[in-house]
């Protein structure tokens, strides 16, 4: 009940959040020169001025940008996200076509980084200033440093076009009409360079960040009193160390998501992926306003989720912060 | 190359290949079956060639939908919907003679009622460059089911006509559209044709499958059971997938120059410009003729002779190039007037005609500074806009380069004329009065791209102009556009420095691909994958 409570304030608090965002981000994309017929007429090579005036018509856009932002917000009060003129199909269709790709992708990164930067923040830590720890820490600076899209690249050469184990790009073999079991494991093979490219950065940050917290819980009085209660040390690291330690990663988690998102452009244009982040890079190419509304406003609707739960997640670690609240 | 899933799958092209010797196999018979993956960079939001003039839908669409007619192997008209034309001495009335025996490959019969309907309600009124083909156009009769009669208020010329109906003549099927709005109809997405091959699927940003259509009016046409587009957007992704054997053909090809360069040594590919001709592109200057200092056309001679195209088109194209002589391509014979680059590079000539039109140098060497326009095409347009910058800093001249995306260009340069200078390409196609002469003729209303928006005006071309279009006899309409690219060449509103054809990445497992000039949009019936 008190969780229910919480989720509702919380999206009660996110409704003006969402609103300045729509409002802010279609005046921003006002100021930016030519719009959808342009582009289109830019795709086709040229057209003469009749037809020009005719789209602008059909597409809506010959009204003022007042009435189009009035329209625009009437149609979202009532859940409707409006027409693409890229795709000719309502935006909320074409946006539940692409979510899943990069759900899936966020997803298994967001879990890869995550995973593999605690357990090797913690390798690290409890191996401090040895050599697994110096192996770590210079692998996640290089991971760091390195911009992603080198990493896909560099990933499709040497496992799709050298060593062929790979396939290079796409989300499954097309027209290998796979289903069921089979399908998953292809779809899991498509996946295995575009998660690790998108993941090694975020990995980087995590071990850090994991690193760091453990030495620092690991000085802590609490933690001294457990060894000196006869506590064996794996009991100490896992329930003492790492539950504490846990919890600046999952503030990071929240922050993150966003973040991934913005990532997942790159990697989805390397890998040729028909996710949400190369639509929306698209739709501002395209000018396609009603489909970058809609893509701002289902994002802001993921990050506000992902915040949400990395709260409850939060109040699970530490019961302080459930009473707080 | 052929995965080997794909190749199992065409269980009888393995057949007929283990018969087979290894050698002689380029003269072997066709192999049935297989799949073909085609690299396309950029989806299209329509895929009804009626509707939109483009090399990017043709690419697809023009497998599934035909036109009245297509190029042969010469670069000549011949027939694929309409098997015969025929126009009377007044250039007033032209008849076609329609192919028997066509279906829908939804099963409906292809008749006149198709052409007369996409020619009125398509061609005449929607489609880009075509509206402004068949303004005169003012009816269509259908004496018969198999004939049509196209009656036009101005003469015109049959061979135009026919060279413009290869990209601007395809037919849709009437009875899917009539009474539908026609932009929202779902065929436009989801193509009924009577090409080759049949729409199975569009996946938005992954994919478009045909296949093999068994009622197809050519027997045993076409060769293979599939073809598939992949959309690809990323350059560097396109060259692995090609590599790696998922992508078998890059048409009208959009890799980077150094891969295009790179895979020319590797014999599994064959990158060449061959089955391109009739897609000329120039690589453009557009002045902006009302600037103070453009408007003097010794300033933009000027600045054409300060570029050295040569230099340009051995280093930054890789060779993929060659100076231009004006505004109709080497490859259009019908129309080529020859001759010589008309400016050549030369410093000297450039600073002499900029002091003469009196802009001299100042106290800091420099004359006078222009802003540069690129528009959003392959990766020579940047790399052009570079060069032209760095070019005329030599004269004293300042370019600053403003990149916008290809809206943000097209409003800048078109409608709101904020530009000093642009660049860009033109495609040439197949006929100067199809796209040429509108980057020429005074006139066009604000905000239509691609036209003379560069506030330039001639008495003498616009004539020229108009009388070549509606001139019957080809000899003489050659000769009227020699003299057009003269007077063009004189006053350069618009400089067509580069004459260049895309470039194609085939696998070289691939059988009978680029035999005609316009390969990409054609249909492919013939295509066949060696074993």
């Amino acid at each position: 009940m008190r969780v229910l409570q919480l989720a509702l304030r919380r999206l009660a608090a996110s409704v003006p959040t969402l609103f300045l965002i729509v409002v802010g981000l279609f005046l921003l994309l006002q100021l930016a020169p030519g719009d959808t017929v342009d582009a289109l007429v830019a795709q086709m090579g040229g057209g003469d001025p009749a037809m020009i005036a005719e789209m602008r018509r059909f597409y809506g856009l010959d009204a003022g940008v007042a009435t189009q932002l009035a329209n625009y917000l009437w149609r979202l009060v009532r859940f409707d996200l409006g027409f693409s003129a890229i795709y000719g199909k309502p935006v909320a269709a074409v946006i539940l076509e692409r979510l899943p790709t990069t759900l899936l992708l966020m997803g298994s990164a967001l879990a890869l980084a995550f995973a593999a930067g605690t357990a090797l923040g913690v390798i690290a830590a409890r191996r401090v200033n040895g050599w697994p720890d110096t192996l770590i820490s210079t692998l996640g600076l290089i991971f760091y440093a390195t911009p992603s899209f080198w990493f896909g690249l560099m990933g499709v050469v040497v496992f799709a076009v050298w060593l062929a184990w790979l396939p290079a790009g796409g989300l499954r073999e097309i027209g290998a009409g796979y289903a069921g079991l089979a399908l998953v494991l292809d779809m899991a093979r498509h996946l295995i360079l575009p998660t690790l490219t998108l993941a090694l950065g975020f990995l980087a940050v995590y071990l850090r960040i994991m690193r760091a917290s453990m030495l620092e819980v690991l000085n802590q009085d609490f933690v001294r009193t457990a060894r000196a209660k006869g506590v064996s040390e794996g009991k100490v690291v896992v329930r003492h160390v790492m539950r504490n330690a846990l919890l600046p990663m999952v503030t990071l988690i929240g922050l993150q998501a966003g973040t991934l998102l913005g990532g997942s452009v790159v990697v989805e244009s390397v890998f040729a992926l028909p996710g949400l982040g190369r639509l929306a890079y698209e739709s501002v190419v395209q000018r396609d306003l009603n489909m970058l509304l809609g893509i701002a406003f289902v994002s802001a609707i993921l990050v506000i989720v992902v915040n949400f739960t990395v709260d409850v997640l939060y109040a699970r670690l530490d019961p302080r912060i459930a009473a707080d609240s | 190359m052929l995965t080997r899933r794909q190749a199992l799958l065409s269980t009888s092209a393995l057949g007929l290949v283990a018969c087979l010797p290894r050698l002689g196999l380029a003269q072997a018979e066709p192999v049935r079956g297989g799949v073909v993956t085609v690299h396309v960079n950029a989806e299209q939001r329509i895929l009804n060639p009626s509707l939109r003039a483009s090399t990017g839908v043709y690419l697809m669409t023009s497998k599934m939908l035909e036109s009245l007619v297509d190029l042969d192997a010469e670069g000549k008209p011949t027939g694929v919907l309409a098997t015969g034309w025929e126009s009377s001495e007044d250039g007033r009335t032209i008849t076609f003679t329609l192919r028997q025996g066509v279906t829908w490959h939804d099963g409906t019969p292809f008749t006149a009622a198709d052409v007369q309907y996409t020619a009125l309600e398509m061609w005449k009124t929607q489609l880009n460059y075509s509206t402004q083909l068949q303004q005169y156009l003012d009816a269509v009769d259908t004496p018969d089911d198999h004939t049509v009669v196209f009656r036009y208020s101005r003469p015109m010329p049959l061979q135009l006509l026919l060279r413009a109906l290869c990209d601007l003549g395809y037919v849709a099927p009437r009875h899917v559209f009539e009474g539908t709005n026609i932009l929202e109809n779902p065929a436009n997405t989801a193509p009924i044709g009577t090409g080759p091959f049949r729409f199975v699927e569009y996946q938005r940003g992954q994919y478009i499958i045909a296949e093999r259509n068994p009622d197809y009016w050519r027997e045993d046409f076409p060769y293979l059971d599939r073809i598939v587009w992949r959309i690809i957007n990323d350059r560097a992704a396109a060259a692995a997938a090609l590599e790696a054997g998922q992508v078998q053909l890059s048409p009208y090809s959009s890799l980077s120059l150094a891969d295009m360069d790179r895979l020319r040594t590797d014999e599994r590919f064959e990158v060449s410009t061959r089955g391109n001709e009739a897609n000329a592109v120039f690589n453009t200057i557009e002045f902006n003729c009302r600037h103070e200092a453009l408007k003097d056309v010794r300033v933009r001679q000027a600045i054409a002779h300060a570029v050295d195209v040569d230099f340009f088109c051995e280093n930054f194209l890789y060779g993929f190039g060659k100076p231009a002589t004006g505004p109709i391509p080497s490859s259009s014979p019908a129309f080529y007037p020859e001759g010589e680059p008309p400016y050549a590079f030369d410093l000297d000539r450039a600073e002499e005609l900029l002091d003469e039109a009196g802009f001299p140098r100042d106290d800091d060497d420099q004359r006078f500074s222009l802003r540069l326009l690129p528009t959003v095409a392959g990766e020579d347009v940047p790399l052009f806009a570079t060069f032209i910058q760095q070019s005329l800093a030599e004269l004293g001249i300042t370019v600053e380069i403003i990149q916008y995306d290809a809206a943000g260009f097209l409003s800048k340069t078109y409608r709101d004329w904020d530009f000093d200078l642009a660049t860009g390409w033109h495609q040439y196609r197949g006929d100067p009065a199809v796209s040429t002469t509108v980057w020429y003729r005074s006139g066009s209303p604000r905000g239509a791209p691609w036209t003379n928006q560069f506030g330039w005006q001639s008495d003498e071309v616009d004539e020229l102009i108009d009388q070549a279009a509606s001139e019957l006899d080809p000899a003489k309409r050659k000769e009227l556009y020699a003299r057009f690219v003269e007077a063009v060449n004189a006053e350069i509103p618009v400089w067509m420095a580069i004459e260049r054809q895309f470039i194609s990445v085939t696998s070289t497992q691939l059988m009978n691909h680029h035999t005609t000039p316009r390969w990409g949009s054609s249909d492919w019936h013939d295509l066949w994958i060696r074993g």
